[in-house]
């Protein structure tokens, strides 16, 4: 035995070198951040819960008030029943569309994928207008519904099919693209034929995936108001019951309350998730091989005529609202106008709103993506306080578990308490960038987090190694090789700032108005042509956007990401 | 248990000791409730290359990440060149690693891969791009300079993790199972590649791998490590010869293992047949022993003289094995079957066939003993 200098028998630690303390420091700034933008609202929020109207404290009788309406339970039900049934049906299609894109040769594959995104560039109201166009009493397609009512379950259900078929499909896509071509051909060199790789190999790697798209969805169906307030008719849902209570009886308390019980099914969908992603694993390593899939007529066959049914449809909504705002009055004057357009004739700020919507979007992409890609790098590979990490995580995605209506609330609660210094922001549109942000927080996070997941653990340690500092790492390897999930985040929080109505319709001010909000107003007061119009116009800002973001991109990769295209002449071993 | 005078004086030493450049003392490491690493002690002196080999989930890589900073041990010290580093974080230690799954950077060409530990460090450009050449020329990649990481076969990218690993000139090197992902005719070309690198750089190095042949073709010392423990460090030779344990006999190369019992005078009986001895290597305190002897070192023979050792045994099988023989014996009087090797020229003169009988010779200063029976 070689003797031992000193018994050495206390528990080691090692020291902290400069990059450690200051991605603890970056970490803990996040924490603060999201601490003062996420905690402190809801917990305002919650104590507002338990107060009168005088602010004094009630206890429980808010809630039992509201128990004492049926109302809720008939509302937590149809809430339920509506979101489980638009998850099973979106997440179904949005898998089946996912695989197609990136597992067959099917032709005009960028044609369907772009299709397929197009509904998230359009707000939730659209589909619902489209949906009356389409179903309602004057409808197109009426006899289709076989006498059942658009104005309930159906209409909504298929409204948020269509609003959150994208959300699914762009998680999915991510779980798709990350495919290792060499486990594909370790399983047909096994002999293991298509439905055994796809059940041994393509469903374990999209898993993580699939359970993230189900969460999403259901939360988006659950807490979203957009389209049961067009088209729910008297079926009440507890996202609109909120809206209700707040806007309608200006019955913040209740609202309060509403909103706290929507926070249950979102928080139990939510930590059902948090269990899934505990097992996800890294996929894509430096000596991972893209999968380029091998054509297979029939199946490629079968891919684009599912792919085009969908694009049909998705298509054709987007026309019906096209129509509807360019034609005099439906069904009596089929005659072209744009006078729908003129919308400073119209209650909902006219123009102004729509430039205040563009200004909101800006600032949002911009801030957000640096940031939330920023934290999740911090949170994944800060060493030694795990804590904290562990914490921020949970606060990064707690805004999935809140409903926009619930933060925007929230946010009123918050800012507007006269002692709070922050509330200078309160009415402006820093406070509307803010809460946008934060809204969209999770998903953006959850995307950073996965492609983050996706790269060698080891690029740190090597980096370390050779004595780099992280910052540089981080901004010659880690962000180029995420440059496209950066962009895609960026994207994700222009058009969802563009198109929400949820978390700022109850933080808009008379300076402040804003083009989706416009859109809920007009559609309020029965001037559902000028809706449709305003709603098209978004739409059409989001798609601008989209393409040149798509162009942008498409320039990057052929730039930085040269490494994905596999050179199939590479030398080999000599 | 190993003892200072079996650590062998390094290469090329002739002198009194060198103070070691790397020492390890009496690491401990724990996971929860679980021991990983239980008091290892070891030292690598300058330029020497160190070999740890063991069974999967013995510690290795816990070993090097401890050595490397990465992780902290639970209790222990470590000193690099003389200096006590056993809290100081990786960022300040001094080494390169290597691990197995390369870990290239994607985006970055080969030529930006080996240069980013030697970039933006006040060293001129064109110096760094002399520097990168002449690393991507000891590695034999100059062509391959513009090339990205996934264009490059298993051993490109390995030679390319070397490099990079090796531009800052570390004085220690750290590798993680360098070769297990690449096929076994490049891996043989690397191994001597590596080495000959190794020697020509001086730069000590601690390889990790789980392949015994890889730890006997390359390395100066040997660390034969089993369930978090050091069971025994030596030359490749002396853990080859004279295994420590029977678990670093049969770990290192093939042995055939018998149960035996001890008898005086050196001899120790085997089944029905008694077999004797090196002088004073039967001296223990257990009755039950192990015999190990390796099946290059059974010499095979048609005459029954009667001279000691001598074994009747029925050729049950002859495996061919490219440039030698193996036969599997079935010795008379023992339970254990037996394996013993032969040239191909052996075999013919011979003309050995399966089901004959043969004299297998096991000679005495060949025969390890082993107290106790470890199964
Ligand atoms: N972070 C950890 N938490 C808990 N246990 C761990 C952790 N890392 C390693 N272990 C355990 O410590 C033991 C040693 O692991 P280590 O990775 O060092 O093995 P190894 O010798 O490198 O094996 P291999 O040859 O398979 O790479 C194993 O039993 C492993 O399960
Ligand atoms: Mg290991």
């Amino acid at each position: 035995m070689i003797a031992t200098a000193e018994p050495g028998m206390r528990r080691r630690r090692l020291g902290a070198s400069r990059d450690d303390l200051i991605m603890r420091l970056g970490l803990g700034v996040g924490f603060l951040l999201l601490t003062l933008t996420v905690v402190a609202p809801l917990a305002t929020l919650l104590v507002k819960a338990f107060q009168d109207r005088a602010g004094g404290f009630v206890g429980l009788a808010n809630f039992l008030a509201y128990a004492e309406s049926p109302a809720l339970l008939r509302s937590l039900h149809h809430s339920l029943f509506v979101a489980l049934l638009a998850t099973a049906i979106c997440v179904t299609l949005a898998f089946a569309f996912a695989w197609c894109l990136t597992r067959s040769c099917m032709p005009a594959k960028g044609l369907f994928r772009a299709v397929a995104l197009v509904p998230i560039l359009a707000p939730s109201l659209l589909p619902a207008i489209s949906l009356v166009y389409l179903f309602g009493n004057q409808g197109l397609l009426k006899g289709l519904l076989f006498g059942a009512s658009i104005y309930g379950p159906i209409g909504i259900v298929m409204g948020e099919v269509f609003w959150t078929f994208p959300h699914a499909l762009i998680i999915l896509l991510t779980a798709f693209a990350t495919a290792d071509q060499r486990l594909y051909e370790a399983a047909e060199s096994l002999r293991a034929g298509r439905l055994r790789t796809f059940f041994a190999v393509t469903l374990p790697g999209v898993r993580y995936g699939l359970i993230s798209a189900a969460f999403v969805v259901f939360t988006l169906v659950i807490t979203d108001f957009g389209v049961p307030k067009v088209i729910g008719g008297h079926y009440n849902v507890l996202a609109t019951d909120v809206y209700k209570q707040v806007i309608g009886q200006q019955n913040f308390q209740m609202g309060a309350v509403v909103g706290l019980i929507l926070l249950v099914p979102a928080a139990l969908a939510f930590v059902a998730d948090r269990f899934a992603a505990g097992r996800q694993v890294a996929l894509l390593g430096a000596r991972s091989v893209p999968l380029a899939p091998k054509p297979s007529p029939a199946v490629d066959a079968a891919a684009a005529l599912f792919c085009t049914a969908v694009a049909v449809v998705i298509v054709g909504i987007i026309a019906v609202a096209a129509f509807a705002a360019s034609i005099k009055l439906w069904p009596y004057d089929l005659s072209f106008t744009l006078g729908h357009f003129d919308f400073d004739n119209v209650d909902g700020g006219g123009w102004g709103s729509y430039r205040n919507s563009l200004t909101l979007a800006g600032w949002s992409a911009l801030l957000g993506s640096l940031f939330v890609f920023t934290l999740a790098f911090l949170v994944e590979k800060t060493r030694g306080l795990r804590w904290l990490g562990a914490a921020t995580q949970l606060l990064a995605l707690l805004p999935l578990a809140v409903p926009g209506i619930v933060l925007g609330l929230a946010y009123i609660f918050f800012f507007n308490a006269p002692a709070n210094p922050l509330g200078a922001i309160y009415g402006t549109m820093a406070i509307l960038v803010l809460n946008t942000i934060v809204h969209f927080y999770a998903v953006a996070h959850l995307t950073a987090i996965t492609q983050l997941k996706q790269l060698d653990p080891e690029f740190e340690t090597v980096a370390v190694s050779l004595k780099v500092p992280i910052w540089r790492s981080f901004l010659s390897v880690t962000l180029p090789v995420s440059l496209p999930t950066v962009f895609e985040i960026a994207l994700y929080l222009f058009v969802n700032a563009m198109t929400t109505v949820s978390g700022v319709v109850f933080l808009y001010s008379p300076d402040t108005t804003l083009a989706s909000v416009a859109v809920l107003n007009m559609d309020d007061a029965g001037d559902t042509a000028p809706a449709a119009a305003m709603a098209l116009l978004i739409f059409t800002t989001s798609a601008a956007v989209r393409i040149v973001h798509t162009l942008v991109t498409r320039g990057l990769l052929a730039r930085t990401q040269a490494w994905r295209r596999r050179i199939t002449e590479a030398p080999r071993e000599a | 248990m190993v003892t200072l005078a079996d650590v062998p004086v390094p290469v090329g030493a002739a002198m009194p000791r060198p103070e070691a450049f790397l020492r390890l003392v009496d690491i401990a490491k724990q996971f929860g409730r679980f021991t990983a690493l239980h008091g290892i002690s070891l030292e690598v002196f300058k330029g020497e290359f160190i070999c740890c080999v063991g069974p999967s989930g013995c510690g290795k890589t816990t070993l090097l990440r401890i050595i490397a900073g990465l992780d902290a041990q639970t209790t222990g010290q470590v000193f690099q060149a003389g200096a006590e580093i056993s809290a100081l974080p990786a960022a300040r230690r001094d080494f390169g690693i290597v691990f197995q799954s390369y870990a290239l950077f994607p985006n970055l060409t080969v030529a930006r891969n080996v240069a980013f530990g030697i970039e933006n460090r006040g060293l001129a450009r064109l110096r760094v791009r002399e520097r990168v050449a002449e690393l991507l020329d000891l590695v034999g990649l100059a062509e391959q300079a513009d090339k990205f990481p996934a264009q490059l076969s298993g051993g490109q990218q390995q030679r390319v993790a070397l490099a990079r690993a090796l531009a800052p000139a570390p004085s220690l090197l750290l590798l993680d199972e360098p070769l297990s992902a690449l096929d076994a005719q490049v891996r043989a070309r690397l191994r001597g590649e590596i080495r000959a690198l190794q020697r020509r750089l001086g730069v000590t190095t601690v390889m990790v791998t789980h392949d015994q042949e890889e730890a006997l073709t390359m390395a100066d010392r040997i660390v034969v490590m089993a369930q978090g423990r050091i069971d025994q460090i030596g030359t490749p030779e002396q853990v080859y010869r004279h295994p420590a344990t029977p678990f670093v006999a049969e770990f290192l190369g093939r042995m055939n293992v018998l149960p035996g019992r001890r008898l005086p005078g050196d001899r120790v009986a085997v089944g029905d047949v008694t077999l004797h001895c090196a002088a004073g290597a039967c001296e223990g305190t257990t009755e039950t022993v192990t015999l190990c002897i390796r099946p290059e070192d059974i010499a095979i023979g048609r005459a029954s003289g009667d001279c000691a050792n001598m074994v009747s045994a029925r050729v049950e099988r002859l495996e061919f094995m490219g440039s030698y023989y193996t036969a599997h014996l079935a010795p008379r009087g023992i339970a254990a079957p037996l394996e013993a090797d032969l040239s191909a020229q052996a075999v013919r003169d011979l003309a050995l066939r399966p089901g004959e009988w043969v004299e297998a010779a096991l000679p005495r200063d060949r025969l390890r003993v082993f107290f106790g029976w470890p199964r």
